[in-house]
Formats: C-alpha cells, structure tokens, sequence
C-alpha cells in the first residue's frame, strides 16, 4: 500500500515539478523545440523574441505560442505595412503618368500562426498581396501572370470596363495565361483588389486580395488641396504622417467554413510579439480593408485614444469624426486618422472588438515614444 | 544446417526484397500526384485541473507525427508549454501544460492546432478540481472501494445458510443464478472495454487488442484450472469465481473513480449505494459451489477479499492515474476471466444435473438463470454515471 501510495505521489509531483519548469523555461524550451525539428533558424528567435516589459505587454497567457519564420514565408508583418508599390511609371497622354504592376499568382504555403502552415493562393508570394499605390488620374495597367494551380483573375475596386472587371468571361486567366489590365485610377481612396473567380468564397479565403490606394491629387481639389497634399505620397505634407496598411484577414486551416485564426495582415499577434513604433509628435493614418472570409463583419477598437474616419477614403473630410471603434463587413475599406501627441510613451493596444477575432489573434500594440529611430 | 538456414532465411530476404521494391517505385505515388496530405490524430488521455491550470496528456495517431502549433482554449490561443517537445511521432505521448484560468463546474473546450492547420477538439464536460493525492483522499477512496466491493459481497454471503436448508434444489438455483449474474457481467465489461478502448488512441487498435486479450485470458485460465489434470475443487471454483468478479470490480472502480477525477459524475451516496446492491448478488455467486460443505470464515473472509479488494485499487488508478487503453485491457482481462467462470460452473452444474431426471431441474436452472441477469440489470439501472 505504502509502494502504490508512493507511486502515485510521485507520478502526481513531478507533473508539478514539470509544469512549474515548463513555465520558467518558457521560451528556452520552445527554442530548443523549434530548433530540434528544423522548422526555423535560431537566428529567427535570438532576433525577434522581445517580450514587452511593460504590465500591458502581458496578456496573461492569451498569445500564440512562438514566432513565425518571416524569411521563408518571404514578407514580413511590420515591412508590409509600410510597403507601397507604386509601380514603374512612364508618361501618359496630357500630362497624366503611367504606372505599370507586374503580378504573379503562384501556390505558396505560408505560416500565418507559429507553426501552422496554410496551403496559401497569393500575388507575388505574399498574404496580403502587394499595397498598390498610385495617383487619382494615372493611367495603371498591371500584367498579371498565372503561375498557380487555378483559375484566377484581378478584380479591382475601382472605376473601369466591363473587359477589365476580372470575373468569369472577363479577365480570368487560366494557369500559365496572362493578362493586361488597363484603367484610368478613380475615385481616389482606400481601396482593394481581389481574385473573382468562382468558387469565390476559396480563392479570397486562399489569399487572393490586396489594398489598391489611389491618392488624392491635389490639383483636382483646389479647395482642398492642403488636406489632398497630406494625403498624397511625396508630398511633404505626407512626409509627416505616419501611414500604415491594415488588411483584416482571417484563415480556416482546417476547411470547416470557419477561421482558425484571425489577423491584420496575416500573421496571428505579429504586432502583439513585435509592437508597431509610433512617434508620438507626429500624426498616424492606417489604411484599413476588411477582407474577412465567413464572418459577416470585422472591426478595429483602438485604445486609450479616438479617431476621425474617412469611409472608402473618397472624401476628404471625415465620416465619423471622434470615435474609438468602427465596423467593416467584407470589402468594405476606409482611413483612420489619430496621434498621440498628448500621450504618455508606452503601449496602445488595438484590436477587432469581436473578442473572438482579438483572442485568436487579431490583436496588436503601438510602441508610442518620444522619438523612433 | 545450411539447408534449414537457406529455407528458413529464403523467405524473410524476399520479403525484404518486395519492402525494398515497394519503397524504390512507390506504386501508389504516381497516378495520386505525389503523396497525399498527412492523416494526423491525436487523442487526450488524461485531464488534470489544479491551481497552475489545464494539463492534458495527448497521444498520437495516424500515419504522420503530430506537431502541436498552438493551442486554443474556448476559442483562444493560449501559452502552452508541451514535455517532451517536438513533433509527436505515431503513439507516442506528452504532457501539454496551459496556464488558463477555468471555472469552477463550467465547461471548457482546448483545441489543438496542428502544423498542417488541422484541429482537434477535447471538452472538460464540468470544470472540477483533480483530486490531489494524499492520505486522507486515498483514505477516502479506500472506505468508497470497501462499500463497492468488499462489502456487498460479504452481504451476499450471508445467503449461505439459507441457501444451504435448501438441498441439492437450492444448489443448483443458486449456481443457474451465478451463470446468470456472471453472462451479465460478461457483456457489461466486454462493452465497457470496447467503449473505453474507441476512446483511446486510435493507432493502438485497443477495440481488436480487448477481444485477444479476453480470449486469451480466457484460454490460459482454463489452462491453468486443468494444470494437473484433474477438476476443480469447490473451493478452487470459488476461487476462481471471486477472482473473475474481482477483475471485474477493479473495471467498475476505474470507472467511478475517473468519473469522480473528471467531475463527470457527482459521486453522491446514492451512486455508491447503487453499487453496493448491485454487486450483493457477486457474494451469493461466490458460495454457490461451497453450498455441499463447511467453508471456514477465514476463508469467506479471503474469498470476499479477492473479490471486492480490486474495487479500491479500481479506486484509487480511476482518480489518480486513468489511462484509456490500459484500463481497457485490464477490463478485456476481466471479460476473458468471467467467460472462462462461466464454462466452469456451467459444466458443473450440468454434472449436477445430469445425476437426476432433468424434468424437475430445468425449471429452477432457467428461474435461476433469468433472476440472476434481472437482478443485475435492475440493480444496474441504479449506477448509471
């Protein structure tokens, strides 16, 4: 009796002992774990594990466990918001410029949570595809190649043709095809591209979107040109705003017509893990597109402060002025415009205010400082 | 020599050989497209709640290693700590730790996520703290396994006199009454194992493992009984029918006590109670063969030992160390045991019968019979967890 008694004490105090061990060693365990099954290089990990030491930092255990490997997926979390592609710009009739985009769909699997692999469809590899931005006026053709497995397309939120729409009979491209599309960028704002062709819900839950940005041109609001100028890349205007792209996305791993994970651009807590630096004296602007398969809405609750919303972004004054959360359903898309100029430095949270979509992963920090590097 | 290696080795290098020839063309990889997707399973063994929260052992199934991505507790991703890390290859287990607050009698669902995007699902049914093992829960459980086991029996055989005025009639009804109890008790642990054994890991194969193991049990039993080539004493058949029936108590404690670990049952008195009429009819088996001598109380004392003690180490492995495989092999064990009781008293008692006109006695074997299986299966209606 005293054996059977001993036994399971020590059955019952190890489990302790490893629970209390496993805890401590946290992050060296999940090192090692990582490296032994060859997933990541551990320079990924000595590089990017930068638990916040501020108490909001701490989510009380509610994160993804690990870091995502960002080379191999080959776009990364924080370079994505600020990344613009304005293309390759030669001049157009009457003045007007024209930028050409080359695009490519091709099968890539992504890691969009620590360790979970998603069988992704994507433009130019990446989940969201490339932010496209150009000016209100240009003229934008975009070669677009098929290098995937399906049948895919472009379809631009934006003013054009029938023949340029990118549906079925319209601009589809079978594997190995191409095609050109050719408009005039109109009305500027906040807009997306996405794949649309059929089954439709797949090829956008799969990856097949993007933000398409078309600036306002100053010349074209004469009455409002100081406010189009702030808007419009290169300006000196814009030089003091800091501006980032925000695509709510979400991922069903397992195909049941539900996301397993939710995000803003992809990667579940990628901003929670590496906080977004803010510099607290200038102003910021988050382009934002709901792209969320399944879920009739998305939203984006910001903390601590209040914002002025610009729907759609085709206006220069605001929707909503003052608010702290607005709703998206899917493609819906508008600017958000805040700063923290009367804040004290540290971390602001933001997040969906589907707590559901916050706690499995649509959830992020602003690092708010004096100064950014 | 050589001639018996060539024909003994001959077969096992061609079957070599067809491995070889099957891994170098791969038959099935080139109309499918390369190999299909990997078939994960993983399976939770054990639930342990307590102040540092959620710990669950996981087992793997399925062709491919499971690598557990993350975890997500009530539709959220939370810190998770898993020992022995890494990929989880075919069967083997680990501990996955999880810091969550749960609540107290409320229902929790963890999903595991894994590297291919699969998840599976395990729902804590009721929030309840583990039972923390010390002195005075194994007390606890040492006195709820006494009334499970030990005691209903003893209960039973206080029936002995009264069986004993009876004569030969009350022998043979009290043996059809022990066939009866026992063909109950067959099929109740059979189907408890095969239920179990669905909730194990699926690559173990625990469903065929219980019926080889009940079969084999059974065989070398018998085996055993016939070692020196005679039959069986009374006292051995007694013996063995207390053994078989203790086998059995050890499955019905495993099953209180990880439904008392797991919170899925509220273990009330009235569940215990249940037990305690339900298994009174085991004692009444267990002196059926004694009824035609003077058994000593110490050996009554041993007998109902044998047969009820199992019930408290039941007990105390169900609360503390619950393992859905092992406990339905123990129970396939059990199966194997009381179906080889069943040939034994049945052969006896057609010896008994076969020395008198069976006219008179087929009434009292198949009234026997009938109330043995009736009176289990009411009792049994009691003890529903």
């Amino acid at each position: 009796m005293s054996n059977i008694y001993d036994w399971l004490r020590w059955g019952a105090s190890r489990r302790g002992f490893l629970r209390a061990a496993g805890l401590s060693l946290f992050a060296g365990a999940l090192g090692a774990a990582r490296a032994q099954s060859g997933d990541h290089d551990a320079q990924g990990y000595t590089g990017e594990h930068r638990a916040p030491a501020n108490a909001h930092g701490d989510h009380g255990g509610m994160i993804t466990v690990g870091q995502v490997d960002h080379a191999r997926n080959g776009f990364d979390p924080s370079k994505v918001l600020t990344d613009w592609d304005q293309g390759v710009t030669s001049p157009w009739t009457g003045g007007r410029t024209l930028r050409e985009f080359t695009i490519t769909a091709e099968d890539k699997e992504i890691e969009i949570a620590p360790g979970i692999m998603f069988p992704a469809w994507t433009y130019n590899g990446r989940v969201p595809g490339p932010t496209l931005r150009v000016t209100e006026g240009d003229r934008v053709r975009i070669n677009f190649i098929n290098a995937g497995s399906h049948t895919h397309s472009m379809h631009f939120h934006g003013i054009h043709s029938a023949r340029m729409d990118g549906v079925p009979g319209a601009g589809d491209v079978r594997p190995r095809g191409s095609f050109v599309y050719e408009f005039d960028a109109f009305p500027f704002g906040c807009h997306l591209y996405h794949c649309h062709t059929v089954p439709l819900k797949r090829h956008i839950h799969k990856g097949l979107y993007g933000a398409f940005i078309i600036d306002p041109d100053p010349a074209r609001h004469p009455e409002q040109s100081e406010l189009a100028a702030a808007r419009l890349l290169g300006t000196p205007q814009n030089a003091h705003w800091q501006e980032f792209v925000m695509v709510m996305n979400g991922f069903d791993t397992n195909f049941d017509e539900e996301n397993e994970v939710y995000a803003v651009n992809t990667v579940a807590h990628a901003y929670t893990h590496r906080p977004i630096p803010i510099e607290r004296g200038r102003p910021v602007r988050i382009y934002l597109v709901n792209v969320t398969e399944f879920d009739p809405i998305n939203s984006l609750h910001l903390h601590a402060n209040f914002f002025d919303y610009y729907d759609t972004g085709t206006n220069l004054t605001p929707t909503l002025k003052t608010v702290d959360t607005i709703m998206q359903c899917q493609a819906q898309r508008g600017i958000i415009e805040f700063a923290y100029s009367d804040h004290e430095p540290g971390l602001y949270m933001f997040h969906a205010h589907q707590s559901e979509f916050a706690e499995l992963g649509w959830m992020g920090l602003f690092d708010v400082r004096d100064a950014v590097a | 020599m050589t001639r018996a290696i060539v024909q003994i080795g001959g077969p096992f290098a061609a079957l070599l050989l067809l491995v070889t020839a099957f891994f170098t063309y791969e038959p099935l990889r080139k109309p499918f497209g390369g190999t299909p997707p990997p078939v994960e399973e993983l399976t939770v063994e054990r639930t342990v709640l307590d102040d540092s929260g959620i710990a669950l052992k996981v087992r793997a199934g399925g062709t491919e290693p499971v690598s557990i991505a993350q975890v997500q507790v009530d539709g959220a991703y939370w810190r998770f700590t898993q020992d022995p890390p890494g990929a989880l290859p075919r069967l083997s287990g680990a501990w996955i730790a999880i810091p969550y607050p749960w609540v107290e009698g409320e229902t929790h669902k963890v999903v595991f996520v894994t590297r291919t995007g699969l998840t599976f699902e395990h729902e804590i049914e009721v929030a309840w703290p583990t039972p923390k093992v010390d002195a005075e829960a194994l007390w606890r459980l040492t006195l709820a396994g006494l009334f499970l086991g030990v005691l209903p029996v003893a209960l039973g055989m206080l029936f002995y006199p009264a069986l004993k005025s009876g004569g030969a009639v009350a022998f043979q009804f009290a043996m059809a009454l022990t066939v009866g109890l026992l063909a109950f008790l067959l099929v109740d642990t059979l189907s408890s194992a095969l239920e179990i054994a669905g909730r194990a890991a699926p690559g173990l194969k625990s469903a065929l493992l219980v019926w080889i193991i009940a079969a084999l049990a059974c065989l070398l039993l018998w085996g055993l009984a016939r070692w020196r080539g005679q039959d069986f004493t009374p006292l051995g058949l007694a013996a063995s029918i207390a053994f078989a029936i203790g086998v059995h108590n050890l499955g019905e404690g495993l099953a209180v006590g990880s439904a008392f670990a797991t919170g899925a049952a509220a273990l009330g008195g009235f569940l215990l109670l249940g037990f305690t009429l339900h298994n009174v009819t085991e004692g009444v088996g267990i002196i059926a063969p004694l009824l035609e001598r003077r058994p000593q109380l110490s050996i009554l004392a041993g007998l109902a030992c044998l047969a009820g003690l199992p019930a408290v180490l039941g007990l105390w492995l169900g609360t503390f160390a619950f393992t859905n495989h092992w406990a339905a092999f123990a129970l396939a064990l059990g199966a194997g045991a009381i179906l080889q009781v069943i040939i034994e008293v049945g052969l006896l008692l057609r010896r008994q019968i076969g020395q008198q006109r069976q006219s008179r006695a087929y009434p009292v074997v198949f009234g026997g019979l009938i109330l043995g299986v009736a009176i289990m299966y009411l009792t049994g209606l009691l003890v529903e967890i």
